[in-house]
């Protein structure tokens, strides 16, 4: 993109982006030909029913995964053309991601669950700073076991941001949570997008959160089925679902 | 402390009982490896110090008597460096408390100065004085047998006449570092003493002034000992010497080399064992351990650790494991090796014998601990490593099952669901479960080897002290005795059964091998002294021919129907060819027999006996003795139930102490598999196993699945170890294989049946801890669990 127009620089630029898998004797096409950028301090949802390909992109736009065919660059890095050990570079320096199961190590505190990613980034948040900021400062010392589900979502995402990763990648953060957990960590994300200025993609089947975004990327059957821009971005206080 | 450190060590707290089976298991290993090695350590440079400052001899001799003109003649023969000649006699023992009978083997020392070879280490008390009359020096273990001490007297029968000897010294020799009486296969310190005497005592009272009938040579560095030898038996020939030997048929040296050999065996034989089984412990554990944190590791990876650093995480859990059991396992092998030193101490005398730390041992100890560990967690940490991390997002996908073998040939309705379930889990893994059984089963053969070594010398015992020899009585004459002695002899009240036999010093050759041997002559169809096959049947001494002992035939490379070549070293020495026409099997020594009347006529002698085997009344056994004890030309008089409890102190004690090690060691890796195995299986089927519970089945419905796969496993496992255990029994056995003592392949049911009993007893307790964990399964849980 051009430096002159009003959009800032792209992040993300993928084009034509395949993914097939064989599950067993079955193909499966979870992605058809997927062109799209994300752009710097974006909040995008991806909207997508189960099956639409969504998490398939969102693995590949954070290097989990590589596409069949098509490309994927990450600013200038084409993560399409990486090693194994770029990959886990790239994920170490620039990726926050926020799983719909949180995906914390049990054994570990919520701070140390945090400090696990600190400690292995070059210029990092402070780990109770980052708990600070998804409200959960006091709770340090509790194991994963010991918070609720939305709380330890807020854990996941304090973990993924400690970093000061460029982006952040949330698989259906709110998936597993009922609605006013889930609107709490709704909340976090987007003060996350909004004070550190992360590029966020969300992905979700619910179309209320959709709301929230600057812009919604809908996905259908492994192919991009819309874009729309919000004018106006309602607050997740304000979400109904 | 790194995050991921604090992970792991939280991890391996969560499972700490499975850690704890598998450090036992490593640690049994690493012990016994530290102790064989330590226990070496300490033997083998106690010896080489004790032999280097007290100078022990090379090559050793006897004859009649030897003029001290020749030994220029000895010091003369190239390799040689040093010559000591003396005199040795043995003579029977007054001993106050003693009804049974006591040799001392008395040992001149020169009367000025100190002894050029063999020499004498004064533990207590003095030594001799010159110029006195009556002094002896004891052998310590003989002294504190008797509880001796300086200033004490003895009596002793020098050359038919009695003598008091008074007590000075208390001392050891590198001689008799353990001292064993030649032709007894253990040390009896009761019965058998060493009496170091003044040169001048002993040639009075044997009328040997300026003569020797011993002579041991020191060689000089890449002397040939062969070469040596063959010329000392041609100068000393005329003189009547039996022989020369060269160190290896030193009786001590044979006996203090024969346990370094076999603590090296050990030291191999036993990581061997628990290392292997251990990695397999490891690897099964790693691996279930990566199966449940696949999500964890999804997460670590999606961040960016690397694939080094989450293969190192999951490796780690395996290195402080096997850290951990080599740490204790190197701890208690020191303390094992301390017991052991203090075991030997009993047995082997030496100047300082001392509990010594081998440090190389404790290094390798490390190394093949963290080998093994790494070779057995890798196979697991691998997949950790290799699974991308988009596919560790998802939930690991169903277990593929398919019918087993066992269920396509019985009919449909024959097995129960449950059943079904545990072979088909079973079935699934069968590389894990071949592997399961395989460790249940090392369990099983290490209780058996453990216990064989017990049953196999019972069986010995029972072999030659009851089955091949009836007497209670052996007389040995100082001379060879007339038909008229033996007849007396046979004749004391209270004799009910008599033989005699004749025996003489001799060289058998064959080939190129030598091997310097009594022969004993016997009846055609003795019925005291007998000999056995290998059956337990006895053996017609044929009229003519050589009858060797299995352990002789295989030294000198012989079969039945060779000719060996037999040198009689007494007498008029005839050197004849005579065939090999039995071979018979003995436990103990090296030996050859003939027939009582070919001997004689192959000695071109008449009908003498060297002695007689004796069947007394078991009230009168001590009255005959004492009769004996006063007849002159009577030598000696051993009492075979005296040398049988002697055995049984020695070598059961040594026994026992080894097999509580080895049985404890067994259960340890009985324990360490079956509990794994339960536990691993637990975790597996944790979710299936609470369905069923959700769905109706009862606690013990659920629990017969769970432990029904650990009970076939254990079951399979038992025959399997049986086999093994037979197996590393024969390689023990046939690495105990020795010129003093075989241990046959006995392996007694009971045996058996304690290493079917050990797995059994770890099964039942592992299952019941196992099972108690079914009752805690949390149901709801369970139907909350995302797919």
């Amino acid at each position: 993109m051009n430096s002159d127009t009003t959009r800032p620089a792209a992040v993300f630029r993928a084009a034509g982006v395949t993914k097939i898998y064989q599950m067993g004797e079955v193909r499966v096409h979870a992605l058809r030909g997927v062109s799209l950028e994300l752009y710097e301090h974006e909040f995008v949802v991806l909207l997508g029913a189960s099956g639409s390909g969504k998490s398939t992109l969102l693995n590949i736009l954070g290097g989990l995964d590589v596409p069949t065919s098509g490309t994927v660059h990450y600013l200038d890095q084409e993560l399409t053309a990486s090693s194994d050990a770029e990959l886990t570079q790239y994920r170490r320096k620039s990726v926050g991601f926020v799983f719909q199961f949180y995906n914390l190590i049990p054994s570990l505190t919520a701070r140390e669950n945090v400090e696990l990613i600190t400690e292995i980034a070059s210029d990092p948040l402070n780990a109770l700073d980052a708990l600070d900021l998804v409200r959960l400062k006091e709770r340090a010392n509790h194991f994963p076991a010991q918070l609720s589900g939305g709380e330890q979502q807020r854990v996941a995402i304090a973990r993924a941001i400690a970093k000061r990763p460029r982006v952040l990648l949330c698989d259906e953060p709110t998936g597993a949570l009922d609605v006013q957990t889930g609107i709490v960590v709704l909340e976090a994300i987007v003060r996350i997008n909004r004070e550190l200025g992360t590029t966020t993609a969300v992905i979700t089947h619910n179309a209320a959160i959709a709301k929230m975004a600057h812009r919604v990327i809908s996905l259908s059957d492994g192919q991009i089925s819309g874009v729309r821009e919000n004018q106006v971005q309602v607050a997740a206080r304000e979400l109904e679902w | 402390m790194k995050k991921l450190d604090r992970k792991l060590l939280r991890d391996l707290a969560r499972m700490k009982g499975q850690a704890v089976a598998i450090i036992l298991v490593i640690s049994a290993g690493v012990a016994t490896f530290v102790m064989s090695m330590c226990a070496y350590a300490s033997l083998a440079s106690s010896q080489r110090t004790f032999y280097r400052d007290f100078r022990f001899a090379d090559v050793f001799s006897s004859a009649k008597r030897c003029p001290d003109a020749i030994l220029p003649r000895i010091e003369e023969l190239s390799g040689v460096a040093a010559v000591e000649s003396r005199l040795v006699y043995d003579a029977p023992l007054k001993v106050p408390e003693m009804t049974e009978p006591a040799t001392a083997r008395l040992i001149s020392v020169p009367e000025f100065g100190e002894s050029a070879l063999n020499k004498v280490y004064i533990s207590r008390g003095r030594m001799l004085e010159p110029l006195r009359t009556g002094e002896v020096v004891v052998s310590e273990v003989f002294a504190d047998a008797h509880g001796f001490k300086s200033g004490d007297q003895v009596q002793a029968i020098l050359n038919g006449r009695l003598q008091t000897l008074t007590i000075v010294g208390i001392a050891l020799s590198p001689e008799y570092v353990i001292q064993v009486q030649p032709g007894s296969i253990v040390p009896d310190n009761k019965r058998f003493g060493v009496f170091w005497m003044s040169q001048r005592d002993l040639e009075a009272a044997f009328d040997m002034t300026g003569a020797f009938n011993s002579v041991s040579l020191k060689l000089s560095f890449g002397a040939n000992v062969e070469q040596v030898i063959d010329e000392l038996d041609r100068l000393l020939k005329p003189y009547g010497s039996i022989g020369a030997f060269a160190r290896d048929e030193q009786i001590s040296h044979q006996y203090l080399s024969e346990e370094l050999a076999q603590l090296r065996n050990m030291a191999w034989m036993a990581p061997a064992i628990f290392l292997s089984v251990a990695a397999f412990l490891l690897n099964i554990v790693v691996a279930r351990v990566i199966s449940q944190q696949r999500e964890q590791i999804a997460a670590l990876k999606a961040f960016g650790y690397s694939n080094f650093e989450v293969g190192l995480h999951y490796l780690n859990m395996a290195l402080v494991i096997s850290l951990l059991g080599t740490i204790l396992g190197t701890l208690l092998g020191f303390w094992m090796a301390a017991n052991i030193t203090q075991m030997y101490q009993r047995f082997y005398k030496f100047p300082l014998l001392e509990f010594q730390v081998d440090r190389l041992a404790v290094v390798s100890a490390f190394l093949l601990t963290t080998g093994s560990a790494v070779l057995g967690a890798w196979w697991s940490v691998r997949s950790a490593i290799q699974l991308p991390p988009a596919e560790a997002m998802r939930p690991e996908p169903p277990p593929s099952y398919q019918l087993t073998l066992l269920e396509r040939l019985l009919p449909a309705g024959l097995l129960s669901a449950e059943f079904r379930m545990v072979v088909r889990n079973i079935a699934r893994k069968p590389f894990k479960a071949s592997l399961s059984v395989l460790g249940i089963a090392m369990a099983v053969a290490v209780m058996i080897l453990g216990n064989f070594t017990l049953d196999a010398v019972s069986y010995m015992m029972d072999f030659q002290f009851r089955q091949a020899q009836r007497q209670d009585l052996t007389v040995s004459f100082i001379e060879p005795a007339t038909s008229s002695v033996v007849y007396e002899v046979a004749h004391l009240p209270g004799v009910l059964d008599s033989e005699t036999m004749r025996t003489v010093a001799t060289r058998i050759h064959y080939q190129n091998r030598a091997r310097r041997v009594g022969i004993m002559g016997l009846d055609s169809e003795p019925r005291l002294y007998r000999l056995l096959d290998r059956r337990e049947r006895p053996v017609q001494i044929p009229a003519v021919g050589v009858m060797l002992n299995t352990k002789l035939a295989e030294l000198l490379g012989v079969n039945l129907g060779d000719e060996v070549i037999v040198e009689v070293l007494e007498d008029k020495r005839p050197t004849v060819s005579v065939e090999v026409t039995a071979i018979i099997e003995e436990y103990a020594g090296v030996n050859a027999y003939m027939n009582k009347q070919h001997l004689h006529a192959l000695l071109q002698e008449s009908n003498v006996a060297s002695g007689a085997f004796l069947k007394v009344d078991s009230n009168r056994i001590a009255t005959v003795f004492n009769e004996l004890e006063t007849r002159p030309g009577v030598g000696s008089v051993a009492i075979k139930e005296a040398v049988i409890r002697s055995f049984r102190e020695t070598v059961a004690e040594n026994i026992l102490v080894m097999r509580s090690f080895i049985m404890a060691f067994a259960a340890v890796i009985a324990i360490g598999v079956v509990y794994n195995s339960a536990r691993i299986s637990l975790s597996e089927q944790s979710r299936d196993l609470a369905t069923m519970r959700v769905i109706g089945f009862t606690k013990q419905e659920v629990s017969t699945i769970l432990l029904g796969e650990i009970a076939l496993l254990t079951m399979a496992a038992i025959p399997l170890g049986w086999g093994i255990g037979y197996l590393l029994a024969a390689a023990m056995s046939s690495g105990l294989d020795t010129e003093n003592y075989r241990i046959p392949l006995v392996v007694s049911r009971t045996t058996f049946a304690l290493g079917a009993a050990v797995v059994i007893v770890a099964t039942v307790c592992s299952g019941w801890i196992v099972q108690r964990r079914i009752h805690d399964l949390d149901l709801v849980a369970v139907l909350k669990t995302r797919e």
